[in-house]
Protein backbone atom coordinates (compact mmCIF):
# COMPACT_ATOMS: atom_id res chain seq x y z
CA UNK A 1 0.00 0.00 0.00
CA UNK A 2 1.25 3.45 -0.92
CA UNK A 3 0.34 5.97 1.74
CA UNK A 4 -0.52 9.55 0.90
CA UNK A 5 1.09 12.25 3.03
CA UNK A 6 -2.13 13.05 4.88
CA UNK A 7 -2.67 9.38 5.75
CA UNK A 8 0.33 9.37 8.14
CA UNK A 9 -1.80 8.99 11.29
CA UNK A 10 -3.01 5.66 9.90
CA UNK A 11 0.41 4.30 8.97
CA UNK A 12 1.45 3.78 12.58
CA UNK A 13 -1.82 2.09 13.44
CA UNK A 14 -1.60 -0.22 10.46
CA UNK A 15 1.98 -1.15 11.39
CA UNK A 16 0.76 -1.99 14.87
CA UNK A 17 -2.08 -4.04 13.44
CA UNK A 18 0.39 -5.95 11.31
CA UNK A 19 2.58 -6.62 14.37
CA UNK A 20 -0.38 -7.98 16.34
CA UNK A 21 -1.29 -10.27 13.47
CA UNK A 22 2.24 -11.60 13.19
CA UNK A 23 2.49 -12.14 16.93
CA UNK A 24 -0.85 -13.89 16.97
CA UNK A 25 0.48 -16.37 14.46
CA UNK A 26 4.09 -16.75 15.55
CA UNK A 27 3.35 -17.01 19.27
CA UNK A 28 -0.09 -18.57 18.92
CA UNK A 29 -1.54 -15.81 21.07
CA UNK A 30 -5.17 -14.73 21.06
CA UNK A 31 -4.96 -11.05 20.21
CA UNK A 32 -8.44 -10.77 18.73
CA UNK A 33 -9.44 -7.98 21.05
CA UNK A 34 -6.32 -5.90 20.43
CA UNK A 35 -6.64 -6.43 16.71
CA UNK A 36 -10.28 -5.40 16.68
CA UNK A 37 -9.51 -2.34 18.74
CA UNK A 38 -6.76 -1.19 16.38
CA UNK A 39 -8.97 -1.91 13.38
CA UNK A 40 -11.69 0.24 14.88
CA UNK A 41 -9.19 3.03 15.48
CA UNK A 42 -8.00 2.81 11.89
CA UNK A 43 -11.55 3.03 10.57
CA UNK A 44 -12.23 5.98 12.80
CA UNK A 45 -9.11 7.85 11.75
CA UNK A 46 -9.71 7.12 8.08
CA UNK A 47 -13.26 8.30 8.37
CA UNK A 48 -12.06 11.49 10.01
CA UNK A 49 -9.34 12.10 7.43
CA UNK A 50 -11.51 11.29 4.43
CA UNK A 51 -14.41 13.38 5.65
CA UNK A 52 -12.16 16.41 5.64
CA UNK A 53 -10.07 16.02 2.50
CA UNK A 54 -8.96 19.25 0.92
CA UNK A 55 -9.56 19.53 -2.84
CA UNK A 56 -5.93 18.78 -3.58
CA UNK A 57 -5.95 15.76 -1.30
CA UNK A 58 -8.96 14.55 -3.27
CA UNK A 59 -6.88 14.94 -6.43
CA UNK A 60 -4.19 12.78 -4.83
CA UNK A 61 -6.75 10.08 -4.01
CA UNK A 62 -8.23 10.32 -7.52
CA UNK A 63 -4.76 9.67 -8.95
CA UNK A 64 -3.82 6.92 -6.47
CA UNK A 65 -2.00 4.05 -8.15
CA UNK A 66 -3.86 1.40 -6.15
CA UNK A 67 -7.30 2.76 -7.01
CA UNK A 68 -9.29 0.30 -9.10
CA UNK A 69 -8.48 1.02 -12.73
CA UNK A 70 -10.48 0.57 -15.88
CA UNK A 71 -9.41 -3.03 -16.43
CA UNK A 72 -10.50 -3.93 -12.87
CA UNK A 73 -13.97 -2.56 -13.58
CA UNK A 74 -14.17 -4.35 -16.91
CA UNK A 75 -13.30 -7.70 -15.33
CA UNK A 76 -15.57 -7.11 -12.36
CA UNK A 77 -18.63 -5.91 -14.27
CA UNK A 78 -18.32 -7.95 -17.46
CA UNK A 79 -16.30 -11.12 -16.70
CA UNK A 80 -16.95 -12.46 -20.22
CA UNK A 81 -15.60 -9.30 -21.88
CA UNK A 82 -14.03 -9.29 -25.31
CA UNK A 83 -11.62 -6.45 -25.96
CA UNK A 84 -12.00 -4.66 -29.29
CA UNK A 85 -9.00 -3.07 -30.97
CA UNK A 86 -8.14 -0.35 -33.42
CA UNK A 87 -9.64 2.69 -35.07
CA UNK A 88 -9.54 1.14 -38.59
CA UNK A 89 -7.58 4.16 -39.76
CA UNK A 90 -4.21 4.37 -38.12
CA UNK A 91 -3.51 2.27 -35.04
CA UNK A 92 -4.70 0.69 -31.83
CA UNK A 93 -4.30 3.16 -28.99
CA UNK A 94 -3.78 1.29 -25.73
CA UNK A 95 -4.56 4.39 -23.69
CA UNK A 96 -8.18 3.94 -24.76
CA UNK A 97 -10.00 0.75 -23.90
CA UNK A 98 -13.03 -0.63 -25.73
CA UNK A 99 -14.78 -3.92 -25.07
CA UNK A 100 -18.09 -5.70 -25.25
CA UNK A 101 -19.37 -8.01 -22.55
CA UNK A 102 -22.39 -8.88 -20.49
CA UNK A 103 -23.33 -7.03 -17.34
CA UNK A 104 -25.49 -9.47 -15.37
CA UNK A 105 -26.75 -11.02 -18.59
CA UNK A 106 -27.20 -7.83 -20.63
CA UNK A 107 -24.79 -6.85 -23.38
CA UNK A 108 -22.96 -3.57 -22.76
CA UNK A 109 -20.00 -1.82 -24.30
CA UNK A 110 -17.36 -0.40 -22.00
CA UNK A 111 -15.14 2.41 -23.21
CA UNK A 112 -12.60 4.07 -21.00
CA UNK A 113 -9.22 5.55 -20.37
CA UNK A 114 -6.75 2.83 -19.60
CA UNK A 115 -4.50 3.98 -16.79
CA UNK A 116 -1.85 1.61 -15.54
CA UNK A 117 -1.29 0.43 -11.99
CA UNK A 118 2.50 0.67 -12.10
CA UNK A 119 5.24 2.30 -14.12
CA UNK A 120 5.48 -0.53 -16.62
CA UNK A 121 1.75 -0.53 -17.35
CA UNK A 122 1.64 3.24 -17.39
CA UNK A 123 4.33 3.44 -20.03
CA UNK A 124 2.47 0.86 -22.09
CA UNK A 125 -0.83 2.73 -21.74
CA UNK A 126 0.73 6.20 -21.99
CA UNK A 127 -0.62 7.09 -18.52
CA UNK A 128 -4.17 6.97 -19.85
CA UNK A 129 -3.50 9.85 -22.25
CA UNK A 130 -5.07 8.95 -25.56
CA UNK A 131 -4.04 9.97 -29.07
CA UNK A 132 -6.57 10.80 -31.81
CA UNK A 133 -6.74 7.13 -32.83
CA UNK A 134 -7.95 6.35 -29.31
CA UNK A 135 -10.86 8.77 -29.60
CA UNK A 136 -11.64 7.46 -33.08
CA UNK A 137 -11.63 3.89 -31.80
CA UNK A 138 -14.01 4.93 -29.02
CA UNK A 139 -16.37 6.49 -31.56
CA UNK A 140 -16.23 3.45 -33.79
CA UNK A 141 -17.21 1.23 -30.90
CA UNK A 142 -19.98 3.58 -29.78
CA UNK A 143 -21.41 3.33 -33.29
CA UNK A 144 -21.19 -0.44 -33.00
CA UNK A 145 -23.13 -0.28 -29.73
CA UNK A 146 -25.69 1.94 -31.41
CA UNK A 147 -26.06 -0.55 -34.25
CA UNK A 148 -26.67 -3.47 -31.90
CA UNK A 149 -28.75 -1.56 -29.39
CA UNK A 150 -26.54 -2.12 -26.36
CA UNK A 151 -25.92 0.57 -23.74
CA UNK A 152 -22.54 2.28 -23.57
CA UNK A 153 -20.65 2.72 -20.31
CA UNK A 154 -17.78 5.19 -20.44
CA UNK A 155 -15.28 5.26 -17.58
CA UNK A 156 -13.22 8.43 -17.30
CA UNK A 157 -9.72 8.36 -15.86
CA UNK A 158 -7.18 10.49 -17.68
CA UNK A 159 -4.87 13.42 -16.97
CA UNK A 160 -5.93 14.65 -20.43
CA UNK A 161 -5.56 13.90 -24.13
CA UNK A 162 -1.90 13.53 -25.03
CA UNK A 163 -0.19 16.78 -26.05
CA UNK A 164 2.49 15.56 -28.47
CA UNK A 165 3.70 15.84 -32.03
CA UNK A 166 1.96 12.74 -33.39
CA UNK A 167 -1.25 13.64 -31.58
CA UNK A 168 -1.34 17.07 -33.24
CA UNK A 169 -0.33 15.73 -36.65
CA UNK A 170 -3.22 13.28 -36.57
CA UNK A 171 -5.74 15.88 -35.43
CA UNK A 172 -6.24 15.57 -31.69
CA UNK A 173 -8.57 18.57 -31.67
CA UNK A 174 -10.61 17.22 -34.57
CA UNK A 175 -10.89 13.76 -33.04
CA UNK A 176 -12.21 15.10 -29.74
CA UNK A 177 -14.47 17.66 -31.43
CA UNK A 178 -16.06 14.96 -33.58
CA UNK A 179 -16.56 12.62 -30.61
CA UNK A 180 -18.21 15.26 -28.46
CA UNK A 181 -20.52 16.18 -31.33
CA UNK A 182 -21.31 12.69 -32.56
CA UNK A 183 -22.02 11.26 -29.11
CA UNK A 184 -25.19 13.36 -29.39
CA UNK A 185 -26.26 11.12 -32.25
CA UNK A 186 -25.79 7.77 -30.46
CA UNK A 187 -29.23 6.22 -30.03
CA UNK A 188 -28.48 3.98 -27.04
CA UNK A 189 -28.14 5.07 -23.40
CA UNK A 190 -24.70 6.33 -22.41
CA UNK A 191 -23.65 6.21 -18.75
CA UNK A 192 -20.49 8.08 -17.88
CA UNK A 193 -18.64 7.49 -14.62
CA UNK A 194 -15.61 9.52 -13.56
CA UNK A 195 -13.67 6.81 -11.71
CA UNK A 196 -10.47 8.78 -11.12
CA UNK A 197 -9.10 11.74 -12.97
CA UNK A 198 -11.46 13.60 -15.30
CA UNK A 199 -8.95 15.64 -17.28
CA UNK A 200 -10.69 18.24 -19.43
CA UNK A 201 -11.42 17.71 -23.15
CA UNK A 202 -9.56 14.42 -23.08
CA UNK A 203 -12.12 13.15 -20.58
CA UNK A 204 -15.13 14.77 -22.22
CA UNK A 205 -14.10 13.20 -25.55
CA UNK A 206 -15.83 10.04 -24.28
CA UNK A 207 -17.85 11.75 -21.56
CA UNK A 208 -21.09 12.99 -23.09
CA UNK A 209 -23.34 10.69 -21.07
CA UNK A 210 -27.07 10.75 -20.43
CA UNK A 211 -26.04 10.37 -16.84
CA UNK A 212 -22.73 11.59 -15.52
CA UNK A 213 -21.74 10.00 -12.23
CA UNK A 214 -18.68 10.67 -10.17
CA UNK A 215 -17.03 8.62 -7.49
CA UNK A 216 -16.75 10.38 -4.16
CA UNK A 217 -12.98 10.97 -4.46
CA UNK A 218 -12.73 11.43 -8.21
CA UNK A 219 -11.98 14.80 -9.80
CA UNK A 220 -13.21 16.53 -12.95
CA UNK A 221 -11.71 19.74 -14.21
CA UNK A 222 -11.18 21.93 -17.24
CA UNK A 223 -7.43 21.89 -16.50
CA UNK A 224 -5.19 20.15 -13.98
CA UNK A 225 -4.53 22.17 -10.83
CA UNK A 226 -0.82 22.15 -11.73
CA UNK A 227 -1.45 23.41 -15.27
CA UNK A 228 -3.82 26.06 -13.99
CA UNK A 229 -1.25 27.27 -11.45
CA UNK A 230 1.51 27.50 -14.02
CA UNK A 231 -0.69 29.52 -16.38
CA UNK A 232 -2.44 31.82 -13.94
CA UNK A 233 0.34 32.32 -11.41
CA UNK A 234 3.31 31.30 -13.57
CA UNK A 235 4.09 29.10 -10.59
CA UNK A 236 3.25 25.42 -10.86
CA UNK A 237 3.71 24.88 -7.13
CA UNK A 238 0.56 26.79 -6.25
CA UNK A 239 -1.61 23.81 -7.26
CA UNK A 240 -3.24 23.57 -3.82
CA UNK A 241 -4.82 26.98 -4.33
CA UNK A 242 -5.97 26.27 -7.86
CA UNK A 243 -7.36 22.86 -6.85
CA UNK A 244 -9.51 24.79 -4.41
CA UNK A 245 -10.59 27.38 -6.98
CA UNK A 246 -11.38 24.96 -9.80
CA UNK A 247 -14.18 23.27 -7.83
CA UNK A 248 -13.13 19.90 -9.16
CA UNK A 249 -14.44 17.55 -6.47
CA UNK A 250 -17.58 15.45 -6.80
CA UNK A 251 -19.21 17.35 -3.96
CA UNK A 252 -18.53 20.71 -5.60
CA UNK A 253 -19.72 19.58 -9.01
CA UNK A 254 -22.88 18.03 -7.62
CA UNK A 255 -23.45 21.31 -5.81
CA UNK A 256 -23.04 23.18 -9.10
CA UNK A 257 -25.59 20.87 -10.74
CA UNK A 258 -23.06 19.68 -13.35
CA UNK A 259 -23.10 15.97 -12.47
CA UNK A 260 -26.04 13.73 -11.72
CA UNK A 261 -24.89 11.61 -8.82
CA UNK A 262 -22.01 10.90 -6.47
CA UNK A 263 -21.14 7.23 -5.99
CA UNK A 264 -19.93 6.69 -2.47
CA UNK A 265 -16.61 5.05 -1.75
CA UNK A 266 -15.67 2.80 1.16
CA UNK A 267 -14.12 4.46 4.19
CA UNK A 268 -10.58 5.44 3.29
CA UNK A 269 -11.19 5.44 -0.46
CA UNK A 270 -11.71 2.92 -3.25
CA UNK A 271 -8.07 1.80 -3.11
CA UNK A 272 -8.60 0.27 0.36
CA UNK A 273 -11.62 -1.80 -0.59
CA UNK A 274 -11.67 -2.08 -4.38
CA UNK A 275 -14.30 -4.84 -4.58
CA UNK A 276 -16.69 -2.90 -2.40
CA UNK A 277 -16.03 0.26 -4.44
CA UNK A 278 -16.57 -1.49 -7.74
CA UNK A 279 -19.80 -3.07 -6.48
CA UNK A 280 -21.17 0.36 -5.68
CA UNK A 281 -20.25 1.57 -9.16
CA UNK A 282 -21.80 -1.47 -10.81
CA UNK A 283 -25.07 -1.11 -8.92
CA UNK A 284 -25.30 2.58 -9.76
CA UNK A 285 -24.66 1.89 -13.44
CA UNK A 286 -27.31 -0.84 -13.55
CA UNK A 287 -29.86 1.41 -11.90
CA UNK A 288 -29.23 4.23 -14.35
CA UNK A 289 -29.33 1.96 -17.40
CA UNK A 290 -32.69 0.67 -16.23
CA UNK A 291 -34.01 4.20 -15.76
CA UNK A 292 -32.76 5.35 -19.16
CA UNK A 293 -34.22 2.34 -20.96
CA UNK A 294 -37.61 3.24 -19.50
CA UNK A 295 -37.56 6.76 -20.93
CA UNK A 296 -40.23 7.27 -23.58
CA UNK A 297 -38.73 10.13 -25.61
CA UNK A 298 -35.87 9.37 -28.03
CA UNK A 299 -32.67 9.11 -26.01
CA UNK A 300 -30.91 11.64 -28.28
CA UNK A 301 -33.59 14.22 -27.43
CA UNK A 302 -33.20 13.40 -23.76
CA UNK A 303 -29.43 13.84 -24.00
CA UNK A 304 -29.67 17.14 -25.82
CA UNK A 305 -32.16 18.55 -23.35
CA UNK A 306 -30.04 17.42 -20.44
CA UNK A 307 -27.02 19.36 -21.69
CA UNK A 308 -29.06 22.27 -22.95
CA UNK A 309 -30.55 22.81 -19.52
CA UNK A 310 -27.30 22.55 -17.55
CA UNK A 311 -26.77 25.48 -15.21
CA UNK A 312 -26.27 28.37 -15.13
CA UNK A 313 -29.39 29.69 -16.77
CA UNK A 314 -28.69 32.80 -18.84
CA UNK A 315 -31.45 35.25 -19.81
CA UNK B 1 -0.88 71.16 -45.30
CA UNK B 2 0.65 72.35 -42.07
CA UNK B 3 4.33 71.69 -41.75
CA UNK B 4 4.35 70.70 -38.12
CA UNK B 5 1.43 68.31 -38.45
CA UNK B 6 2.13 65.18 -36.48
CA UNK B 7 2.32 62.22 -38.81
CA UNK B 8 0.19 59.25 -37.72
CA UNK B 9 2.37 56.58 -36.22
CA UNK B 10 3.30 54.08 -38.85
CA UNK B 11 2.27 50.45 -38.57
CA UNK B 12 5.25 48.15 -38.35
CA UNK B 13 4.74 44.58 -39.55
CA UNK B 14 5.27 42.14 -36.71
CA UNK B 15 6.77 39.65 -39.12
CA UNK B 16 8.99 41.51 -41.60
CA UNK B 17 9.21 44.94 -39.99
CA UNK B 18 7.95 46.86 -43.01
CA UNK B 19 6.26 50.12 -42.08
CA UNK B 20 2.96 51.13 -43.62
CA UNK B 21 0.51 53.96 -43.24
CA UNK B 22 -2.03 52.57 -40.75
CA UNK B 23 -5.00 53.58 -42.89
CA UNK B 24 -3.60 51.75 -45.87
CA UNK B 25 -2.82 48.79 -43.66
CA UNK B 26 -6.42 48.60 -42.42
CA UNK B 27 -7.67 48.98 -46.00
CA UNK B 28 -5.50 46.02 -46.87
CA UNK B 29 -7.42 43.90 -44.32
CA UNK B 30 -4.55 44.29 -41.83
CA UNK B 31 -2.35 42.16 -44.02
CA UNK B 32 1.25 43.24 -44.66
CA UNK B 33 1.61 44.25 -48.30
CA UNK B 34 5.19 43.04 -48.37
CA UNK B 35 5.23 39.66 -46.61
CA UNK B 36 1.53 38.81 -46.44
CA UNK B 37 1.51 38.53 -42.65
CA UNK B 38 -2.06 38.44 -41.36
CA UNK B 39 -2.28 40.59 -38.24
CA UNK B 40 -5.10 40.44 -35.72
CA UNK B 41 -8.43 42.00 -36.71
CA UNK B 42 -10.81 43.37 -34.08
CA UNK B 43 -14.08 41.41 -34.14
CA UNK B 44 -16.31 44.29 -35.29
CA UNK B 45 -13.96 45.08 -38.14
CA UNK B 46 -13.93 41.40 -39.07
CA UNK B 47 -17.72 41.34 -39.29
CA UNK B 48 -17.67 44.39 -41.53
CA UNK B 49 -15.11 42.96 -43.93
CA UNK B 50 -16.93 39.62 -44.13
CA UNK B 51 -20.58 40.46 -44.76
CA UNK B 52 -22.81 42.69 -46.91
CA UNK B 53 -22.80 46.31 -45.83
CA UNK B 54 -25.04 47.11 -42.85
CA UNK B 55 -26.53 43.65 -42.86
CA UNK B 56 -25.56 42.64 -39.35
CA UNK B 57 -28.25 42.21 -36.76
CA UNK B 58 -26.65 41.34 -33.43
CA UNK B 59 -28.32 38.82 -31.15
CA UNK B 60 -27.82 38.00 -27.47
CA UNK B 61 -25.28 40.80 -27.12
CA UNK B 62 -26.32 41.51 -23.57
CA UNK B 63 -25.31 38.12 -22.17
CA UNK B 64 -22.64 38.58 -19.53
CA UNK B 65 -20.64 36.07 -17.51
CA UNK B 66 -20.82 36.01 -13.78
CA UNK B 67 -18.26 34.69 -11.35
CA UNK B 68 -19.90 31.35 -10.68
CA UNK B 69 -17.14 29.88 -8.54
CA UNK B 70 -15.64 32.79 -6.62
CA UNK B 71 -12.51 32.49 -8.74
CA UNK B 72 -9.55 34.75 -8.12
CA UNK B 73 -6.04 34.73 -9.59
CA UNK B 74 -4.08 37.98 -9.85
CA UNK B 75 -7.46 39.65 -9.44
CA UNK B 76 -10.98 38.42 -8.71
CA UNK B 77 -12.67 37.06 -11.83
CA UNK B 78 -15.68 39.33 -11.26
CA UNK B 79 -13.38 42.37 -11.49
CA UNK B 80 -11.71 40.93 -14.56
CA UNK B 81 -15.06 40.62 -16.33
CA UNK B 82 -16.04 44.21 -15.52
CA UNK B 83 -12.64 45.57 -16.56
CA UNK B 84 -12.56 43.60 -19.80
CA UNK B 85 -16.02 44.78 -20.76
CA UNK B 86 -14.92 48.34 -20.11
CA UNK B 87 -11.66 47.92 -22.04
CA UNK B 88 -13.05 46.12 -25.08
CA UNK B 89 -16.56 47.52 -25.26
CA UNK B 90 -17.76 43.95 -25.74
CA UNK B 91 -19.64 41.77 -23.28
CA UNK B 92 -17.86 38.49 -23.99
CA UNK B 93 -15.55 36.68 -26.37
CA UNK B 94 -17.99 36.13 -29.25
CA UNK B 95 -20.36 38.35 -31.21
CA UNK B 96 -23.31 36.53 -32.75
CA UNK B 97 -26.21 37.43 -34.97
CA UNK B 98 -27.81 37.34 -38.38
CA UNK B 99 -26.16 38.75 -41.48
CA UNK B 100 -26.11 38.56 -45.23
CA UNK B 101 -23.28 37.51 -47.47
CA UNK B 102 -23.72 38.17 -51.19
CA UNK B 103 -27.41 38.60 -50.44
CA UNK B 104 -27.78 35.29 -48.65
CA UNK B 105 -28.92 35.20 -45.06
CA UNK B 106 -26.54 33.52 -42.60
CA UNK B 107 -26.11 32.97 -38.88
CA UNK B 108 -22.76 34.48 -37.96
CA UNK B 109 -20.47 34.17 -34.96
CA UNK B 110 -17.19 36.05 -34.71
CA UNK B 111 -14.84 35.53 -31.81
CA UNK B 112 -13.07 38.35 -30.14
CA UNK B 113 -9.53 37.58 -29.00
CA UNK B 114 -9.22 40.76 -26.92
CA UNK B 115 -11.79 39.39 -24.50
CA UNK B 116 -9.74 37.24 -22.06
CA UNK B 117 -7.85 35.60 -24.90
CA UNK B 118 -11.03 34.69 -26.75
CA UNK B 119 -11.65 32.14 -24.03
CA UNK B 120 -14.83 30.11 -24.02
CA UNK B 121 -16.93 30.25 -20.92
CA UNK B 122 -20.65 29.96 -20.35
CA UNK B 123 -21.54 32.95 -22.55
CA UNK B 124 -19.61 31.77 -25.61
CA UNK B 125 -21.09 28.29 -25.20
CA UNK B 126 -24.60 29.60 -24.83
CA UNK B 127 -24.32 31.93 -27.82
CA UNK B 128 -22.86 29.29 -30.15
CA UNK B 129 -25.54 26.84 -29.01
CA UNK B 130 -28.30 29.37 -29.68
CA UNK B 131 -26.74 30.32 -33.02
CA UNK B 132 -26.78 26.71 -34.21
CA UNK B 133 -30.37 26.33 -33.01
CA UNK B 134 -31.35 29.49 -34.86
CA UNK B 135 -29.59 28.38 -38.04
CA UNK B 136 -31.50 25.10 -37.85
CA UNK B 137 -34.80 26.81 -37.22
CA UNK B 138 -34.33 29.36 -40.01
CA UNK B 139 -32.70 26.83 -42.32
CA UNK B 140 -29.76 29.11 -43.11
CA UNK B 141 -26.01 28.44 -43.22
CA UNK B 142 -23.91 29.15 -40.15
CA UNK B 143 -20.44 30.66 -40.27
CA UNK B 144 -18.27 30.90 -37.16
CA UNK B 145 -14.93 32.68 -37.22
CA UNK B 146 -12.85 31.30 -34.36
CA UNK B 147 -9.92 32.72 -32.49
CA UNK B 148 -9.39 31.45 -28.98
CA UNK B 149 -6.92 30.24 -26.40
CA UNK B 150 -9.44 27.61 -25.29
CA UNK B 151 -11.84 27.06 -22.44
CA UNK B 152 -11.98 29.77 -19.79
CA UNK B 153 -10.26 28.41 -16.69
CA UNK B 154 -12.04 30.85 -14.41
CA UNK B 155 -15.32 29.07 -15.12
CA UNK B 156 -13.81 25.60 -14.74
CA UNK B 157 -16.18 22.71 -15.46
CA UNK B 158 -18.92 25.15 -16.44
CA UNK B 159 -16.62 26.04 -19.37
CA UNK B 160 -15.87 22.43 -20.15
CA UNK B 161 -19.57 21.59 -20.32
CA UNK B 162 -20.00 24.23 -23.04
CA UNK B 163 -18.07 21.97 -25.42
CA UNK B 164 -20.87 19.45 -25.01
CA UNK B 165 -23.78 21.91 -25.06
CA UNK B 166 -22.84 23.67 -28.27
CA UNK B 167 -21.72 20.45 -29.96
CA UNK B 168 -25.17 18.99 -29.35
CA UNK B 169 -26.75 21.95 -31.10
CA UNK B 170 -24.31 21.70 -34.02
CA UNK B 171 -25.01 17.96 -34.33
CA UNK B 172 -28.74 18.63 -34.60
CA UNK B 173 -28.17 21.39 -37.13
CA UNK B 174 -25.91 19.26 -39.30
CA UNK B 175 -28.19 16.23 -39.05
CA UNK B 176 -30.88 18.16 -40.93
CA UNK B 177 -28.31 19.04 -43.61
CA UNK B 178 -27.49 22.44 -42.14
CA UNK B 179 -24.33 23.93 -43.63
CA UNK B 180 -21.71 25.00 -41.09
CA UNK B 181 -18.56 26.70 -42.32
CA UNK B 182 -15.83 27.11 -39.73
CA UNK B 183 -13.14 29.74 -40.26
CA UNK B 184 -10.09 29.44 -38.03
CA UNK B 185 -7.93 32.48 -37.29
CA UNK B 186 -4.75 32.94 -35.31
CA UNK B 187 -4.58 31.52 -32.69
CA UNK B 188 -7.01 28.72 -32.05
CA UNK B 189 -6.29 26.05 -29.47
CA UNK B 190 -7.87 24.07 -26.65
CA UNK B 191 -11.60 23.85 -26.12
CA UNK B 192 -12.59 25.86 -29.18
CA UNK B 193 -10.49 23.81 -31.60
CA UNK B 194 -11.66 20.66 -29.76
CA UNK B 195 -15.25 21.65 -30.44
CA UNK B 196 -16.88 23.92 -33.03
CA UNK B 197 -13.77 25.04 -34.91
CA UNK B 198 -13.25 21.45 -36.08
CA UNK B 199 -16.91 20.53 -36.45
CA UNK B 200 -17.51 22.46 -39.66
CA UNK B 201 -18.73 20.81 -42.86
CA UNK B 202 -16.14 23.03 -44.44
CA UNK B 203 -13.12 24.16 -42.43
CA UNK B 204 -11.01 27.07 -43.64
CA UNK B 205 -8.08 28.79 -41.97
CA UNK B 206 -6.19 32.00 -42.48
CA UNK B 207 -2.52 31.80 -43.56
CA UNK B 208 -0.05 31.36 -40.73
CA UNK B 209 -2.69 30.80 -38.04
CA UNK B 210 -1.52 28.75 -35.08
CA UNK B 211 -3.98 25.88 -34.65
CA UNK B 212 -3.92 22.95 -32.27
CA UNK B 213 -5.32 21.02 -29.40
CA UNK B 214 -2.46 21.75 -27.03
CA UNK B 215 -0.48 24.97 -27.24
CA UNK B 216 3.16 24.69 -28.39
CA UNK B 217 4.50 25.50 -24.92
CA UNK B 218 2.61 22.62 -23.34
CA UNK B 219 3.83 20.22 -26.02
CA UNK B 220 7.44 21.33 -25.63
CA UNK B 221 7.22 20.86 -21.88
CA UNK B 222 5.73 17.39 -22.34
CA UNK B 223 8.11 16.04 -24.95
CA UNK B 224 11.08 18.07 -23.68
CA UNK B 225 12.21 19.15 -27.12
CA UNK B 226 11.74 22.12 -29.42
CA UNK B 227 9.00 21.91 -32.02
CA UNK B 228 10.00 22.15 -35.68
CA UNK B 229 9.29 25.49 -37.39
CA UNK B 230 5.86 25.68 -38.99
CA UNK B 231 4.42 23.06 -36.62
CA UNK B 232 0.71 23.58 -35.90
CA UNK B 233 0.26 26.29 -38.53
CA UNK B 234 -2.70 26.45 -40.89
CA UNK B 235 -0.45 25.23 -43.70
CA UNK B 236 0.66 22.29 -41.54
CA UNK B 237 -2.93 21.21 -40.91
CA UNK B 238 -3.80 21.67 -44.58
CA UNK B 239 -1.00 19.28 -45.44
CA UNK B 240 -2.10 16.81 -42.74
CA UNK B 241 -5.61 16.77 -44.14
CA UNK B 242 -7.57 18.63 -41.49
CA UNK B 243 -8.49 21.76 -43.45
CA UNK B 244 -10.35 22.23 -46.70
CA UNK B 245 -8.46 25.38 -47.55
CA UNK B 246 -6.12 28.08 -46.37
CA UNK B 247 -7.57 31.34 -47.66
CA UNK B 248 -6.07 34.83 -47.73
CA UNK B 249 -8.13 37.30 -45.77
CA UNK B 250 -8.80 39.51 -48.75
CA UNK B 251 -10.45 36.55 -50.52
CA UNK B 252 -12.32 35.22 -47.49
CA UNK B 253 -15.62 37.01 -48.06
CA UNK B 254 -15.77 35.86 -51.66
CA UNK B 255 -14.78 32.31 -50.72
CA UNK B 256 -17.54 32.09 -48.11
CA UNK B 257 -20.12 33.49 -50.52
CA UNK B 258 -18.99 31.19 -53.32
CA UNK B 259 -19.06 28.09 -51.13
CA UNK B 260 -22.59 28.86 -49.93
CA UNK B 261 -23.64 29.53 -53.49
CA UNK B 262 -22.20 26.25 -54.78
CA UNK B 263 -23.27 24.04 -51.89
CA UNK B 264 -26.82 25.38 -51.70
CA UNK B 265 -27.13 25.97 -55.45
CA UNK B 266 -28.17 29.58 -55.06
CA UNK B 267 -26.91 32.66 -56.93
CA UNK B 268 -24.46 35.13 -55.43
CA UNK B 269 -26.10 38.53 -55.36
CA UNK B 270 -24.12 41.10 -57.33
CA UNK B 271 -21.89 38.54 -59.01
CA UNK B 272 -22.36 37.55 -62.63
CA UNK B 273 -22.99 33.83 -62.91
Amino acid sequence: MIYLDFEKPVVELETRLEDFRKQAISRSMDLTESIQSVQAQIEERLHEIYSNLTPYQTVQVARHNSRPKLIDYVKFMTPDYIQLHGDRRFADDLAMWTSVGSLDGKTVFIIGHNKGRDVKENIKFNFGMAHPEGYRKAMRVMELADKYGAPVITLLDTPGAYPGIGAEERGQAEAIAVNIRDMFGIKVPIITVVIGEGGSGGALGIGVGDRVLMMRYAMYSVISPEGCASILFRDGTRFRETAQMLKLTATDLKGCGLIDEIIDEPIGGAHRKPIQAMSLVKEAIKRHIKELLAIKEPITEYRYNKYRSLPPKLD
Amino acid sequence: MVDNEIKPELYKCKNCGKTTDPELFIKNFRVCSKCGFHDNVPARERIKMTIDEDSFEELWGKLISTDLLGFSDSKPYSDRIVETIKKTGENDAIITGLAKIYGHKIALGVMNFEFIGGSMGVVVGEKVMRLAELAKEENIPMIIISQSGGARMQESVFSLMQLARLSGAIKRFQSVDGLFISVICHPCTGGVSASFAFQGDIIIAEPGALIGFAGPRVIEQTIKQKLPPGFQTAEFFLEKGFLDKVVDRKNMRWMLGKLISLLLSIPMEGVEA
